[in-house]
C-alpha cells in the first residue's frame, strides 16, 4: 500500500466530507435558523384539524405535481394579474409541514384559490369532473373521492351540485369525507392579508 | 438589489480564487505524477488493445481493433500475462452475486418505472383514462415513476456498476461480497416499500423525498453496507495510484447516505427552510450521487474499450473537485422567484454557472480521448451508449447552467421544459451510460456472451429514437407553455391547450423508450437463464482454443 495513495484517500474523504458539510450548513442549517428565529405571525392562522386532513388528501393525491403555491413578484411574471395574489413571503409558510411550494404549473397556482373560487359546490363538482367546468382542462377527475348512488338523497347527505349531464342519469353524486376535507383545505388557501413588502433580499437577483 | 449584486460578485470571486488555488496546487505536482495514474486500469502491456465483451464475434472485435490501429494508434502492444488474466478473473468473479442482484433488481425496476412513466404521460392528454382507481391517479403514478427510476433503476444500476468496477480499479477482489449482497437486498426492499407507500397514498409530499422515512431506513443501511464493502476493498488495494473513477465512486458512496439521512430526518424541516432543504437534496442526489457514478463509468469504459489512457488525468481531478464543490450548492435555482432568501438564489445561480468548469473538464477529456476513434462506435455497443451518454452529460449540464439564468428561467420555470431537461440528465446521460456499462460488465460477470446482436441494436435505436422524439417534443411544448404563461393577455388555459400536441409526442417517444427497455430486459433475462449460444466459450478471456479468422486478437490469444 503506497503512501501516496494513502494520502489520496485521506484527502478524498476529508475533502468530500467538508464539501458536503459546507453545503448542509449553507442550504439547510442557515435557512433553519433564519426562519426559526422569526416570530410566528398572527396571519396565516394555523390549520384546523379538518383543513389539516384535507392537506393530507392534497399530498396523497399529488396535487403538488401540477399546482404551485408561490405567486411570484410582478417584476418576474404576471402572477398577480392572473389573480394568484401578492408575492408570497417566508412567514406565509410558517405552519406548512411539509411545504407545498411546488415546481410545476400544469395547472394554475393555488396559493389564493379560496379567493378566486370561494364556492364549496364549485370545488366539489370540479374535483368530480373538471371538464364539466373547463372543457379544455387536463386535470384528472377524482371519482374515487365520491360515491355515485341511485334514488333520493338520504338525510345528512351532501349531494354535489353538478352541471347537467355530468353524472349518469338517475344518480346522485355524494362527496366522501376525503373530498369534503380536501375542499376545506382549498378554501383555507387565502393569503391576501397584508405583509411587509418583501425586502430586496427576496429571491429575485 | 445592490446587496444581491454584491453577493453575486463576492461568491463568484471566491469560487474563482478557489479554483485558481486548486489548479496551482495541481500544477505544482501536489497530486503526483499523472501519467502513471491514468494507466492504472490497464495491464502492463495492455495499452493499445481494444476490448469489447459485447462484440458479437471475433470478427467484430478485430474490426474494432482495426479502427484503433488505423487511426495512428501505436498498435504496439502485447497482451495480459497469464498472471494478470487470473487476477482479473478473480476480481470479476469476486463481486458476482451482489452485482447480479443489483443489476437484476435494477432492470426489473426499469421496466416497472417505464410503465409508470408511460401511464403518467398518457394521462396528461387523456385525463379520464384509468381515473377510477386512486392508486392510478396521476398524482401518485407520476411520483411512483420518478422514485422507481431514481432509487430503483438508477441507484441499483449505480451500485452494481460500482461493485464491479472497484475491484478492477483497485486490482483486488471485492471484500465482503455477502455484506454487499445483503445491502443490495435491503435497498431493494426499501424501494419496494417506498413505491408501494406512494401508490397507496402515504407519500410525504416532498419531491424526490416522497418515501416515508421508515422506508428510507433500510435504504440507508443497505447503501452503507455496500459502501462499507467497497471501502474495505479500497483498503486492500494493490495499486499505487487511485484512478479517477475511484475518487468519484468512493465520494458518491460516502455522500449518498449523508444526503438521505439529513433530508429525511423526521420532524425538523418546515416551511421555507424545508423548501430550501428539499432542493438542496433534489439537486445533490443528482450531482453527488448519479453524476459521480456516471462519470466514473465514462472515465473507465471509454479508455478501456479503446485501449487508450484518458487524455489528461489531472484535468479529470479538477473536474472531480469542482463538481463536488459547485454542484453541491446549485439546488436553490429551483426556487428562483420563490419566497426564499435572495442569497440562496444568488449562490445557486453563481454555482450553476461555475458548473461549466467541471463540465468542460469532462467534455475535453472525453472528446480528446475518443476523438479519431468514433468509427469504433460501430463495433462496440458499450462505447456507443457510453460516448453518447457522455455527450448528453455535456448538453444537460450546459442546458442546466443556462436554465439557472433569470432570462431563461422566467420562461422555463414551472413548465414541461424542466421535465425534458431532467430526462436529458437522468436518461440521456446516466441511463445511457449504465446501459453501456451493463453491456460490458454482464458477459464478464456471467461468463456468458450476449445472445443476440440484433437485440442490442434494437434496444439502441428504440431508446435513442424514442428519447430524441421525447426530448425535442417536450422541450418545444414546455417553452411554448412558458411563453403563454408569461403573457398576461392570454388566459391561463392557453398555456395548457398549447402543450397538448407535444404531450402526445412525448407519449410516442416514451412508448418507444419503454419498448426498448422491454427488449433490453428480455435480453438480460435470456442471458441470466443462459439462453442462446455461448459463442466464444466462457467470455472472451481465453480464446486460445479458437482459430480466429483475423490475426489481430490471436497475438497471445488473450483479451481481457
Amino acid at each position: 500500500m503506497s503512501r501516496e495513495a494513502q494520502v489520496d484517500i485521506t484527502r478524498l474523504i476529508a475533502g468530500a466530507l467538508s464539501i458536503v458539510t459546507f453545503s448542509i450548513v449553507v442550504l439547510v442549517v442557515m435557512p433553519y435558523f433564519l426562519t426559526k428565529s422569526s416570530t410566528v405571525p398572527a396571519k396565516p392562522a394555523p390549520y384546523t384539524s379538518a383543513q389539516q386532513t384535507g392537506r393530507s388528501v392534497y399530498i396523497a393525491n399529488g396535487c403538488i405535481y401540477c399546482h404551485s403555491q408561490q405567486p411570484r413578484d410582478p417584476s418576474i411574471a404576471p402572477d398577480q394579474k392572473r389573480g394568484w395574489g401578492r408575492p408570497s413571503v417566508p412567514a406565509d409558510y410558517v405552519h406548512d409541514q411539509p411545504h407545498l411550494l411546488g415546481t410545476m404549473r400544469t395547472g394554475p397556482d393555488l396559493f389564493n384559490i379560496a379567493v378566486r373560487q370561494p364556492s364549496r359546490d364549485w370545488h366539489l363538482g370540479h374535483l368530480y369532473q373538471p371538464r364539466a367546468y373547463t372543457a379544455q382542462s387536463i386535470m384528472p377527475a377524482y371519482p374515487f373521492l365520491f360515491d355515485v348512488k341511485k334514488g333520493p338523497a338520504e338525510p345528512g347527505e351532501r349531494v354535489v351540485l353538478l352541471p347537467p349531464g355530468t353524472a349518469p342519469a338517475g344518480t346522485r353524486v355524494v362527496a366522501r369525507a376525503e373530498a369534503e376535507a380536501l375542499v376545506d383545505y382549498l378554501l383555507s388557501l387565502d393569503h391576501t392579508y397584508p405583509v411587509r413588502p418583501p425586502s430586496s433580499a427576496r429571491g429575485t437577483p | 438589489m445592490s446587496f444581491t449584486v454584491g453577493l453575486l460578485v463576492v461568491t463568484f470571486l471566491a469560487s474563482l480564487a478557489g479554483l485558481g488555488l486548486f489548479i496551482w496546487s495541481m500544477a505544482s505536482g501536489l497530486f503526483g505524477p499523472e501519467s502513471a495514474a491514468s494507466r492504472v486500469i490497464f495491464g502492463a502491456k495492455e495499452i493499445g488493445l481494444a476490448e469489447e465483451p459485447a462484440a458479437e464475434n471475433l470478427g467484430q472485435q478485430n474490426e474494432l481493433q482495426e479502427t484503433m490501429n488505423r487511426t495512428g494508434h501505436t498498435g504496439e502492444f502485447a497482451v495480459l500475462t497469464e498472471a494478470e488474466v487470473d487476477e482479473r478473473l478473480a476480481q470479476d468473479a469476486s463481486g458476482k452475486w451482489p452485482v447480479l442482484l443489483c443489476i437484476g433488481f435494477a432492470v426489473a425496476w426499469l421496466v416497472l418505472a417505464s410503465v409508470f412513466g408511460l401511464i403518467s404521460s398518457i394521462k396528461l392528454h387523456a385525463p379520464d383514462w384509468l381515473a377510477d382507481q386512486a392508486w392510478l391517479t396521476f398524482g401518485r403514478i407520476r411520483p411512483a415513476h420518478l422514485n422507481a427510476v431514481g432509487y430503483g433503476w438508477c441507484s441499483l444500476a449505480a451500485f452494481g456498476v460500482s461493485l464491479w468496477l472497484m475491484p478492477r480499479l483497485l486490482r483486488t477482489p471485492l471484500v465482503g461480497g455477502k455484506t454487499a449482497a445483503a445491502g443490495a437486498t435491503l435497498w431493494g426492499l426499501g424501494v419496494t416499500a417506498g413505491v408501494t407507500a406512494i401508490l397507496t397514498g402515504y407519500s410525504t409530499g416532498l419531491e424526490w423525498l416522497e418515501f416515508p422515512w421508515q422506508c428510507d431506513v433500510p435504504m440507508v443501511i443497505g447503501g452503507t453496507l455496500m459502501g462499507v464493502s467497497l471501502l474495505r476493498t479500497l483498503r486492500n488495494r494493490t495499486v499505487e495510484h487511485l484512478y479517477v473513477s475511484v475518487w468519484y465512486i468512493a465520494a458518491g458512496l460516502l455522500w449518498l447516505p449523508i444526503l438521505i439521512t439529513v433530508a429525511n430526518w423526521p420532524g425538523i424541516h418546515f416551511g421555507v427552510q424545508q423548501a430550501a432543504m428539499n432542493w438542496w437534496y433534489g439537486h445533490n442526489v443528482l450531482g453527488l450521487w448519479f453524476t459521480p457514478i456516471g462519470l466514473a463509468a465514462i472515465y473507465y469504459f471509454i479508455p478501456k474499450v479503446l485501449g487508450k489512457p484518458i487524455h489528461s488525468y489531472n484535468l479529470s481531478l479538477v473536474g472531480f473537485w469542482t463538481l463536488a464543490f459547485f454542484y453541491s450548492q446549485v439546488g436553490g435555482h429551483h426556487l428562483i422567484g420563490g419566497p426564499v432568501p435572495g442569497w440562496i438564489i444568488s449562490l445557486s445561480i453563481v454555482q450553476s454557472m461555475m458548473m461549466l468548469v467541471p463540465v468542460t473538464a469532462v467534455a475535453i477529456n472525453q472528446h480528446r480521448t475518443s476523438w479519431g476513434h468514433l468509427g469504433a462506435l460501430r463495433y462496440s455497443p458499450t462505447l456507443r451508449f457510453v460516448v453518447i451518454g457522455g455527450m448528453m452529460y455535456t448538453l444537460a449540464s450546459v442546458q442546466g447552467s443556462l436554465e439557472a439564468l433569470r432570462v431563461v428561467n422566467t420562461v422555463t420555470h414551472f413548465t414541461h421544459f424542466t421535465v425534458a431537461h431532467a430526462h436529458l440528465g437522468l436518461y440521456g446521460f446516466f441511463s445511457m451510460v449504465m446501459f453501456g456499462s451493463i453491456y460490458f460488465m454482464l458477459p464478464r460477470v456471467l461468463d456468458w456472451e450476449w445472445p443476440s446482436r440484433g437485440l442490442i441494436t434494437a434496444h439502441f435505436w428504440l431508446v435513442i429514437g424514442g428519447f430524441a422524439i421525447y426530448f425535442v417534443g417536450l422541450s418545444i411544448g414546455g417553452w411554448l407553455q412558458g411563453r403563454a404563461m408569461l403573457d398576461a393577455s392570454r388566459p391561463f388555459i392557453d398555456s395548457v391547450v398549447i402543450t397538448k400536441p407535444y404531450l402526445l409526442v412525448r407519449t410516442i417517444g416514451g412508448s418507444l423508450m419503454t419498448l426498448g427497455h422491454l427488449v433490453f430486459a428480455l435480453h438480460v433475462g435470456l442471458m441470466l437463464t443462459r439462453r442462446g449460444a455461448a459463442r466464444r466459450g466462457p467470455t472472451l478471456l481465453r480464446t486460445r482454443s479458437y482459430t480466429p479468422s483475423l490475426p489481430t486478437v490471436a497475438i497471445g490469444g488473450t483479451v481481457a
